[in-house]
């Protein structure tokens, strides 16, 4: 690499391509399938996540982390058409899936939006390396797209803070080092005013992390419970009652999803490429139905939506890079790719036929399809609701009347948090 | 649209958009709704002179374009034509220029030289009666007899067909294709109007009876011409899908600016959460309309090999969801949305009319799958 400039695109795509060729196996088929199936042991698991990090601490000596992340804090300093190279010499091998969401987007990129020096220099070459695997403490178990909401406390001791409460839908915590959490410091002021951030290991006495059981038996979603946690002041990102400004950013990058120049998303994996639709396409042929014009046309109309969400999310990734587009188009991607991977799962479900009532271990693809459609919403769930994503489209950028709510002007504890109880 | 054109680009889009603007404003649409062509030689003329006829030809036939892809230029003005329901035969005249330029050799010269300044309009006879209209079902019966050819057949919708000086036929030859530039007023040739769903585009049933033409009307080789018949479809597809996106951005503009001034129970339709969930549907699906047409048009313009994935992902999507967020405008207008008087219809109609032809959704779905099932080895 050049001590002057940026390094050439294909020296870089060379290096990559020869790196991927000597040092990693295969992707597996089942990263394609996508995340929250119930295919695999706890042990298998911690394997997988034990590997990944052997992954992603190769790619970081073989200077293939962070591409777009600031040298100073070890990664290449490289411009989104170098990631978006590396994407392409990538596809069809194994990587460091759990590295990308939530720990390098939204977790890092909020460290290094808002995170001290100190800060950044801990813990941003730490998650490159594969030290640290970070977790989202967001969402609470009192309302999941009201997140300025929370109601986990954060109150002053000293040099101290000393956090009380519980988050929730943090996949995969029980395996994961750090948490990025956003509590509530002020009670007196507007909830928007009265919000923190800080950061913590998760593995410490007072967390109690507790394994969410999804109703097709997979536990990757974790509820944890915070019981007099001590955080240092010098762990706080961001000013004391300013977290929303933290919170506004971070939400940005969560949508960005594998969108961001922060991540590595191999060209035909998951979302952003045409795995899903494949495996449609798989199901109906075990299913013997691909010669039915009616499942071909449904097999069809599953490319078509494979495709055109990996182009919105290249139009869109584009126009904010260039700034053609507002941050909060980035609520486009995650509105459009949520809709049409749940029309996907039900596609898939169609075409199988009645493997989608009853199968055998022997019926291959068929037997996820069932599972698949029961989960289907989790796309448009998972990292905020498509309704909170079209309020932010018709509000931020068609820039419509904003909702009413009544909890704007007034203190956050005078905010009526559940339905009035009835004297009778 | 492309997010970033260049500097030339730019300002060639913007020529288009005001000359548009000033030589087919609404009211003038809805003028040529009683005119035979749709549109006025003077006009073709001004747009010709700007370049719309010229973008798909080499420069040895004077033609050329603004940024080396004549393709992704040419989508540029397709846009600018459907923000603006604009008449005129803009894919067809392109894409025979196009094909007498890399098929024709030296002898369609003078022809090509016509179409790019605007004096000729040409156009293309693929589709032909129903059941004969679907995408890869060519009959009309092309016959070689000693140094002519003779034409037996029908074409129809062929645009243009009434107005067009010459017509680029494609026909079969035993098991191959054939495409033979027929001169419109050539014996045997009859022309008859159809109705037509857009204000100003028009189509016509062309009839072939024993149609004799010297052999060297042929473009390209008797029975080898498949692979430029594809390639002309691919073309028609990348065009009307730009237009059908700037229909759809005109449509949907017209909406937004409309839930705005609006008002009822005392307040904009702008600000009911239903509307505006609907809304940041629509746009998603605006949005990713323009990246499925870019995508594709690019694909085709580079020969990339997944162009033709790309081409029917962009039509089958542009088609369905096109059709919902167009519907879905009138449904926001209510009652005066399905008048004559307003302007949406304009947009809708030009929409409508680029779902129905080179392939309807449900056939490019349908090829999407023979795609799928070749990649993955499943056929």
């Amino acid at each position: 690499m050049s001590s002057t400039g940026t390094e050439d695109l294909e020296a870089f795509r060379r290096r990559a391509r020869d790196f991927a060729r000597a040092n990693l196996g295969p992707a597996s088929a089942r990263t394609a399938a996508g995340a929250l199936r119930n295919d695999r042991t706890d042990e298998e698991e911690l394997a997988e996540v034990a590997r990944e990090r052997e992954v992603q601490r190769m790619l970081f000596d073989a200077g293939l982390a962070g591409i777009c992340f600031p040298t100073e804090y070890g990664g290449q300093g490289l411009t989104l058409a170098h990631q978006r190279a590396l994407n392409e010499e990538l596809a069809g091998y194994e990587f460091p899936t759990r590295f990308q969401a939530p720990t390098l987007s939204p977790c890092a990129a909020v460290l290094l939006d808002f995170g001290t020096e100190e800060q950044k220099r801990r813990h941003i070459p730490a998650i490159l390396k594969g030290e640290e695997l970070w977790m989202q403490f967001l969402s609470e178990p009192s309302g999941g797209s009201d997140v300025a909401g929370a109601l986990t406390s954060a109150v002053r001791d000293g040099d101290e803070w000393v956090l009380n409460g519980s988050k929730i839908w943090t996949t995969g915590a029980w395996w994961s080092d750090w948490g990025l959490c956003l509590a509530r410091t002020n009670w007196d002021v507007p909830k928007h005013r009265g919000l923190t951030v800080f950061i913590f290991p998760i593995r410490q006495e007072g967390i109690d992390v507790h394994r969410i059981e999804m109703l097709n038996g997979s536990k990757e979603f974790c509820q944890e419970f915070m019981t007099d946690v001590r955080v240092p002041d010098s762990d706080r990102v961001g000013d004391v009652d300013d977290g929303w400004t933290v919170g506004t950013r971070w939400m940005f990058h969560e949508r960005m999803l594998t969108n961001s120049p922060l991540v590595t998303v191999p060209v035909g994996f998951g979302h952003g490429g045409t795995g899903v639709s494949s495996l449609v396409a798989i199901g109906a042929r075990d299913a013997g139905r691909l010669s039915e014009p009616v499942v071909r046309d449904l097999v069809g109309e599953a490319r078509m939506l494979d495709i055109a969400d990996r182009e919105l999310r290249h139009r869109v990734g584009q126009g904010i890079a260039t700034g053609v587009m507002v941050d909060q188009s980035a609520a486009l991607t995650r509105l459009f790719s949520g809709v049409t991977a749940t029309r996907i799962r039900t596609i898939g479900f169609e075409v199988v036929g009645t493997a989608g009532a009853a199968w055998t271990d022997e019926d291959g693809q068929l037997a996820h399809s069932a599972d698949d459609y029961l989960m289907r919403q989790v796309s448009q769930i998972g990292g905020g609701t498509t309704e909170m994503a079209r309020n932010v489209v018709s509000e931020r950028v068609l820039g419509m009347p904003r909702e009413r709510s009544l909890d704007r002007d007034v203190p956050f504890r005078d905010v009526p948090r559940g339905r009035p109880s009835s004297r009778s | 649209m492309l997010l970033a054109l260049s500097s030339d680009q730019e300002l060639f889009r913007e020529t288009t958009a005001k000359l548009l603007d000033e030589l087919v404003p609404v009211g003038e649409l809805r003028r040529l709704r009683e005119d035979a062509d749709g549109f006025g030689t003077g006009y073709w003329r001004r747009g010709a002179d700007l370049g719309w006829t010229s973008l798909l030809v080499g420069e040895h036939h004077g033609g050329g374009s603004i940024s080396g892809a004549g393709l992704v230029d040419l989508a540029l003005v397709a846009y600018e034509f459907g923000r603006h329901a604009a008449p005129g035969p803009l894919a067809v005249t392109n894409i025979v220029a196009a094909t007498l330029d890399e098929a024709g050799g030296d002898r369609f010269d003078g022809v090509i030289k016509e179409l790019l300044s605007g004096e000729a309009v040409a156009t293309w006879g693929l589709a032909e009666a129903p059941p004969n209209d679907g995408l890869d079902s060519v009959l009309l019966d092309v016959r070689v007899e000693g140094d002519e050819v003779v034409l037996n057949g029908v074409k129809r919708p062929v645009e243009s067909g009434g107005r067009a000086d010459y017509l680029l036929v494609s026909g079969r030859t035993g098991s191959g294709l054939s495409q033979v530039l027929v001169p419109a007023r050539t014996a045997g040739v009859s022309v008859s109007p159809m109705h037509s769903v857009d204000v100003t585009r028009r189509f016509s049933v062309v009839a072939f009876d024993d149609v004799r033409v010297p052999l060297d009307l042929v473009v390209g080789e008797p029975g080898a011409a498949a692979g430029q018949v594809e390639l002309q479809a691919g073309r028609a597809v990348a065009i009307g899908c730009a237009e059908a996106v700037g229909a759809m951005q005109t449509a949907f503009d017209l909406t937004v600016e409309w839930a705005f001034d609006r008002y009822s129970f005392g307040r904009p339709l702008a600000s009911y959460q239903e509307l505006k969930h609907r809304f940041a549907d629509m746009l998603s699906w605006l949005e990713a309309s323009h990246a499925v047409s870019d995508a594709a048009t690019a694909a085709l313009a580079s020969g990339s090999a997944d162009a033709a994935e790309l081409l029917s992902v962009a039509k089958a999507f542009i088609g369905d969801y096109g059709g919902e967020l167009m519907q879905d405008c009138v449904q926001m207008h209510g009652g005066i949305g399905v008048t004559f008087e307003h302007d949406l219809h304009l947009y809708l109609r030009r929409h409508t009319l680029n779902r129905a032809i080179y392939g309807t959704p449900a056939e490019h779905r349908a090829r999407l799958a023979d795609i799928v099932e070749e990649q993955e080895g499943l056929a």
